[in-house]
Parts: C-alpha cells; structure tokens; sequence
C-alpha cells in the first residue's frame, strides 16, 4: 500500500488563517502565506485550504488571494469555501488548485456535484461532508459552517455523492473539530466500509496513534489534521509543524 | 528556448508555469496556433476526461498543428496526466480517439480479484513510486530517490509486448501499471511533477534541457 496521505487543513478568515473548535470560536493562528511556505519547506503530502467565512458571507472564492498563496506550493493544493458555479472551478483550476472541495452546494444541489465532476472528471472534485449530531443525538450532515441542517444521513449522502462523480469525499466531524482527541472512528468506518473512492479523516486528530487509527481501524485512505499542525503544547502555542518522514512512514503498518 | 504549455482549456496550467519559474525557466501558456508552432519545448497538461480533452484539442483546432510540430519537427513534448493518456490511441473512458504517438490504451484500474480489494480506491490519489525502466534517460536524471510523485488519476496505460520499447516509468497500486512513457521526443508521465516537490522540479529541470 503506498503510505498514506497526511494532509494540513488551513481555515481562511479574511487575510489570516485561523483554528476554530466544533466550527466555532476561531483564533487567530498566523499569516497563511507564512503557513504555506513552511508547510512547503516541510514537503507536506499535501494541503487544504479552506475559507470558512465565503458561503456564510456569500462571496466568491477570493482568487487573486488564493493565487498568492497557491503560487507557493510545489505540492497539491485542494480549496473550497464559497465554490457553486463551474467558472469557479475553472478559475480555481487555472490558477492552480488540484482539487476543488464542493460543501454547501452539495448538500443544497446535489446536481451540481454530477455536472462538476462530467466536466472536470471525478478526479478534480472533492466533496466535504461536515457531521454533527442533532438535537436528539442523531448524526446528520450540516452545511454553511455547520449552521444549516441538511437533514441527510453522513453514509447515504457520501454514497450519493461518489455516485455523482465526486472524485473524494472529506469527512469532516464538527463535535471533535480542534478538541484534538480522536477522530470519530466510528463514523469514518461505516463510511469508508461503503465507499470505493478514497476518504480523508478530518476533525479531532491530536498524534500520529490517531492517524493509524483512522487508516488501519477505520479505512481512511488519507488523514486530514488542523489543530495539530498549528498549535503545540498544552497551552497551544501557535507553532507550523508536520510528521518527519519517520514517523510518516510508520503509517504503513499498524505495528509500532 | 521557447517553452511553451498548451492551453486547450484543461488543466492548471499555472502550477506548471510556477514550477518552471521556480526553476528559472520561462514559458508562455497559449492555445494560440501561431505561437505553439514557434515552441522548441511543448508541454501538454491535462486534468478532466478523455473525450473532453480531445474535443478541447480538435474545437481549437491544434491537433493538425501539434501532429506537425511532434512528428514532423521532432519538438520536445511532455504530456502530463491527462495529457499523458491523449498521446496513446483511446482511452476505456471515452469513445475519441488519441493522438496515436505511442501505442497505449488507457484503461480503468480495476482490482476485482486482489487479495486486499477493498483497501484500493479510486482514484489512485497520492504519492506513490515510480520505477525507471531506463535508467539512463535524461528525464530521470539526479530526480532523488526513490522517486516519488503525485498521483491522482483513474485510467492508466498498461506495459504489454507491443509497447516495451515506449515504457519509461513504472509503478504500483494495486497491480503495476506504466507511469511514464517515451517515443524520440514524445514523454508523458502519469503523475503531476508540477506538484511534485524537488521530484518534478528535478524532473522538469531535465526537460527543458
């Protein structure tokens, strides 16, 4: 099995990166350009940016900003944030972007992710399926940053979207966002058991243990962290780190 | 030199161009007949479907053009992902044909009957190793090793007794299947060195000189 993917998630806010917790509460964590260009240096497997504040606001993709930060990464960039027409994709495209990340327009118009994918191929479309549990406990997939309940099962509607054509599926847990304790090992196992395109884990990573969890208990075919490449310590000094090679390539196996 | 990325509408030309100028080259991105026939170096990117990008290539009218500049000039060319699979014949994904340069038909990966089936997903996304078949070509030279690129593709050429001779670059996912390939001045590799790191950089130095 090649090693599997690692993979920072860097949250946009306005010009500054920053780290929210269950897609609340963001700090300010750094200048993205900075982040980008250590992340570089550090020849990550690859990188996620997205912007947490364009389909809430409801602009566009900033692309002249993106194409700044974009132009300093000699590895795959995936963006989302704001994405819903095929220009956007296109544009996204050209100035860069391997991978575009379709949230909130899926849950809203599931045709479009079909349309995406016919003209761009299943390989350039991501679909990021954000899951929280409702009011009575039950997990759901909610959409514009976790406000808006899609009133759609996290399994059936991953089903529905790689039967649309999308290329990945990035599953993203809210309850465990930036608490660093876990991915919810559960949910990513009863969605990967049924996908046959890759899932990335993403919400709760805290140690490389939580990586192998995610791939060799659960089936994640790639791993996807914020908090624990951003902050260190106990106090969470903001700080850009990433795996070493070493410790990336013990990701193989589920020995020690 | 003049090096120059074909715009035919597919693929993020932009990385490519940045990489290039990261290694100090210069290239223009066009889709502009006039200027493509002035290359001394093409470049053919490619992300999408097959079909899409040969109608891409034929609505602009380039097939003719880049036939003449590859076959009859001998212009250095690199055909990357996409732009891979559109040198070989056909692709399972689409009813077009390819450009016909090197004789390969893409094909869908398929791991029905591997032991671990369930574990290969598709698309093969992410960094994998690419074993040179020749390791003298000048397009892997002083690339680090192993070399390892990015991948992200679900159609890909497979080695056979017909194709020997054109097979640069193997690699594994699931099964082996052919990552990198050479006729003369036709290249193609299946990864995206764009994205690649010191790997691409390091290949794409080759390239252009």
């Amino acid at each position: 099995m090649p090693i599997p993917r690692v993979i920072p998630v860097l949250q946009l806010k306005g010009r500054g990166l920053v780290k929210t917790k269950k897609f609340s509460n963001s700090v300010y964590v750094g200048d993205p350009l900075n982040a980008v260009k250590i992340f570089n240096e550090k020849e990550v497997d690859e990188i996620v940016i997205v912007d947490i504040e364009a389909t809430q606001k409801g602009y566009k993709p900033r692309f002249d900003y993106l194409q700044d930060i974009v132009s300093e990464c000699f590895m795959p960039v995936s963006y989302g944030g704001g994405v819903t027409s095929i220009e956007d994709i296109r544009t996204l495209n050209k100035i860069g972007v391997e991978k575009v990340i379709l949230n909130s327009i899926a849950v809203q118009k599931p045709d479009f992710v079909k349309a995406a994918a016919e003209r761009f191929g299943s390989s350039t479309i991501v679909v990021s399926i954000d899951v929280k549990k409702n009011l009575f406990g039950k997990q759901e997939v909610y959409s514009r940053s976790g406000t808006q309940n899609g009133k759609k099962d996290p399994v059936e509607f991953a089903l529905m979207m790689q039967e649309y054509g999308a290329g990945e599926v990035l599953l993203h847990s809210i309850d465990r966002d930036g608490i660093m304790g876990g991915y919810d090992i559960d949910l990513i196992r009863k969605t990967a058991d049924r996908l046959s395109i890759p899932l990335i884990a993403c919400g709760g990573a805290g140690s490389i243990q939580d990586f192998k969890n995610a791939i060799h208990s659960a089936g994640a075919s790639a791993v996807a962290a914020g908090s624990m490449f951003v902050f260190h310590g106990k106090h969470k000094a903001v700080l850009i780190s990433y795996p070493t090679r070493k410790e990336l390539e013990q990701l193989q196996t589920n020995e020690y | 030199m003049k090096i120059v990325i074909v715009d035919y509408d597919t693929g993020n030309v932009n990385s490519i161009k940045n990489m290039l100028a990261r290694i100090g080259a210069t290239s223009e991105i066009s889709g502009d007949k006039s200027i493509i026939e002035k290359a001394d170096k093409l470049i053919l990117p490619g992300v999408g479907t097959f079909d899409q990008g040969m109608r891409s290539l034929m609505e602009r009218d380039l097939v003719g053009l880049l036939q003449e500049k590859v076959m009859q000039d001998k212009t250095p060319l690199l055909g990357i992902c996409l732009g891979m699979q559109l040198l070989g014949l056909s692709s399972e994904e689409g009813e077009l044909p390819g450009l016909g340069w090197v004789n390969f038909r893409a094909k869908r990966f398929n791991f029905s009957g591997l032991e671990n089936e369930k574990q290969y997903k598709t698309p093969h996304i992410g960094w994998s190793e690419a074993y040179s078949v020749d390791t003298q070509h000048t397009l892997m030279k002083d690339v680090p090793a192993p070399h390892r690129f990015y991948f992200v593709h679900s159609y890909h050429f497979s080695a056979s007794p017909e194709n020997k001779s054109e097979v640069l670059l193997k690699s594994t996912y699931g099964y082996e299947f052919v990552s990198g390939v050479c006729k003369g001045n036709v290249l193609g590799v299946q990864f995206h060195p764009e994205k690649s790191h010191k790997f691409g950089m390091q290949l794409l130095k080759n390239f252009i000189h």
